[in-house]
């Protein structure tokens, strides 16, 4: 219990100077530049004080399960008696499905309950004048996530470099804009970040990196990272391939 | 009745943040019970671990919502009224880089890369070169992101096309991919869906928005997205750059 304590006392001071430039800010901004009192003082403090507090928590619990839980995962489905292979075979791809199902069932359900993905459709919906449905884009961005989950955890098994893939999903990003709804651009673009949450971004690379250490012949520093450069470029094709089918869909239907 | 409206917030809270982890824990309660079978390790720690992630989700997002939130909008739309390009560009800097060094996931994902280093005999296996390879990456981010808002603000005040920055940026990626270590690679390019989290989007998106709605001819709901696309951008091509330092 005490070593508990004291793991949070440390967090807890190292969090301060995370969130002291923020406070800051608003000081310097809103007294200098602006030259106003900072309004409801009492309860921009109390909500500081929150913010540390649930800053300091979240990090422990992070270190205390998130981080293990992919890693266990990680290295529960790649184990080799789990697989039903002997020690010293060599392992080809396929043998791994277990995690390529797993990662996009991670991908697939932290993305359609994401609350900024929600926020972004309900705002797609606004910007098309309803030719965009809701729910539908919720469900493509969502599968595209599944889909990209599951590319990077093969990627990571087979070893192959992640600047190609990056690349060519890049140039289907590029080709799409050139066809895309002018006024969905800019939305679909910022699409990619809203898939990767706090809770999602530890675990999914935690099982990236559980994965490269596990898998024998792949290397953590090379192989580990990468998952969520997967899950936040999916997002942006998914919402410009959803923009274009149905608009197209649309123009089918009037003819 | 004060306390009573309090307790139905909290109450509320506390559901957004379990419901955030509910995907994760039905997928993974699944695959152990009916896929692997075999005993989780540490689950009284796991279980622990969670509880405390869940609580201190609640507080965070609790206490982003009561003030920094209403203050950083206000600040925003404060300071696009003022009119000073200037203060405005500062601000956007400053607000960038400020929430992204406080930026949860990214803490985690620093510490997690200067272990992963060490590991590989990259860095030094001592705590004060993991602190410092840490800091010095979530640094290196912050800064980058403090420049992607500068530059989207830019883009919304003199009506740049967006998608001519982004395809830039992204040969500018690939080119800085080619002299880059392979080792920083793939964590740089996670970088730039790292930062966009809890913290930053919403501010950000209410400094666009102020903005698209302030000027005369632009609609919020056009010209105020985009700022986040860079904020994704800048990080993977600046944590390059750190590695090209640090290997």
């Amino acid at each position: 219990m005490l070593d508990y304590l004291i793991d949070f006392a440390v967090v807890l001071i190292y969090t301060m100077r995370d969130v002291l430039p923020i406070a800051l800010l608003i000081i310097f901004f809103q007294l200098v530049v602006l030259k106003q009192p900072i309004p409801h003082l009492k309860k921009i403090v109390l909500g500081g004080i929150y913010v540390v507090l649930g800053l300091a928590l979240f990090l422990m619990g992070l270190e205390k399960a998130l981080f293990p839980v992919g890693k266990i995962m990680a290295t529960q489905l790649s184990d080799p008696a789990f697989i039903g292979i002997d020690e010293n075979e060599a392992v080809d791809w396929i043998s791994y499905y277990w995690i390529y199902i797993f990662a996009a069932m991670i991908g697939f359900s932290t993305t359609i309950a994401e609350p900024a993905l929600i926020a972004v459709s309900i705002k797609a919906d606004e910007v098309s004048a309803g030719t965009i449905n809701q729910l539908g884009l919720r469900i493509t961005v969502a599968i595209g996530v599944a889909v990209a989950l599951a590319l990077g955890t093969f990627r990571i098994v087979t070893g192959t470099p992640l600047f190609i893939y990056i690349m060519v999903g890049y140039v289907i990003v590029i080709i799409q804009t050139f066809f895309a709804p002018k006024k969905l651009i800019a939305l679909a673009y910022d699409s990619g970040g809203v898939t990767t949450s706090t809770v999602t971004v530890p675990i999914v690379a935690a099982l990236g990196l559980g994965l490269s250490s596990a898998v024998p012949g792949r290397n953590p520093a090379i192989d580990g990272f990468g998952l969520i450069a997967f899950a936040s470029l999916f997002p942006i094709i998914a919402v410009l391939g959803y923009a274009q089918f149905m608009r197209i869909k649309t123009q089918f239907n009037k003819n | 009745m004060r306390y009573k409206n309090y307790l139905i917030i909290l109450l509320k809270n506390l559901w957004a943040a379990v419901k955030d982890l509910i995907p994760i824990i039905v997928v993974v309660v699944f695959f152990q019970t009916v896929v692997i079978r075999q005993p989780f390790p540490e689950l009284g720690e796991v279980i622990f671990g969670i509880l405390i992630v869940i609580i201190g989700l609640m507080l965070f997002i609790e206490g982003l919502e009561m003030g920094l939130f209403p203050i950083g909008e206000t600040m925003a739309y404060a300071l696009v009224r003022k009119g000073s390009l200037f203060w405005l560009l500062v601000f956007s800097f400053a607000l960038g880089f400020s929430t992204t060094i406080a930026e949860p996931a990214l803490i985690a994902i620093a510490r997690e890369a200067s272990e992963v280093s060490s590991g590989a005999g990259l860095i030094k296996n001592n705590q004060e070169v993991l602190d410092t390879y840490a800091m010095g990456l979530r640094l290196t981010v912050a800064f980058s992101v403090g420049l992607a808002i500068v530059i989207g603000v830019l883009r919304i005040l003199r009506g740049w096309p967006l998608h001519y920055l982004i395809i830039g940026g992204y040969a500018l990626v690939m080119l800085m991919t080619i002299i880059a270590p392979d080792e920083i690679i793939g964590l740089a390019y996670d970088a730039g869906g790292v930062t966009t989290s809890t913290i930053t989007v919403p501010l950000v998106t209410a400094l666009g928005v102020g903005l698209a709605t302030v000027l005369k001819g632009r609609s919020p709901l056009l010209d105020g997205f985009g700022l986040i696309a860079f904020a994704s951008l800048l990080p993977m091509i600046f944590v390059m750059a750190y590695g090209l330092f640090w290997f």
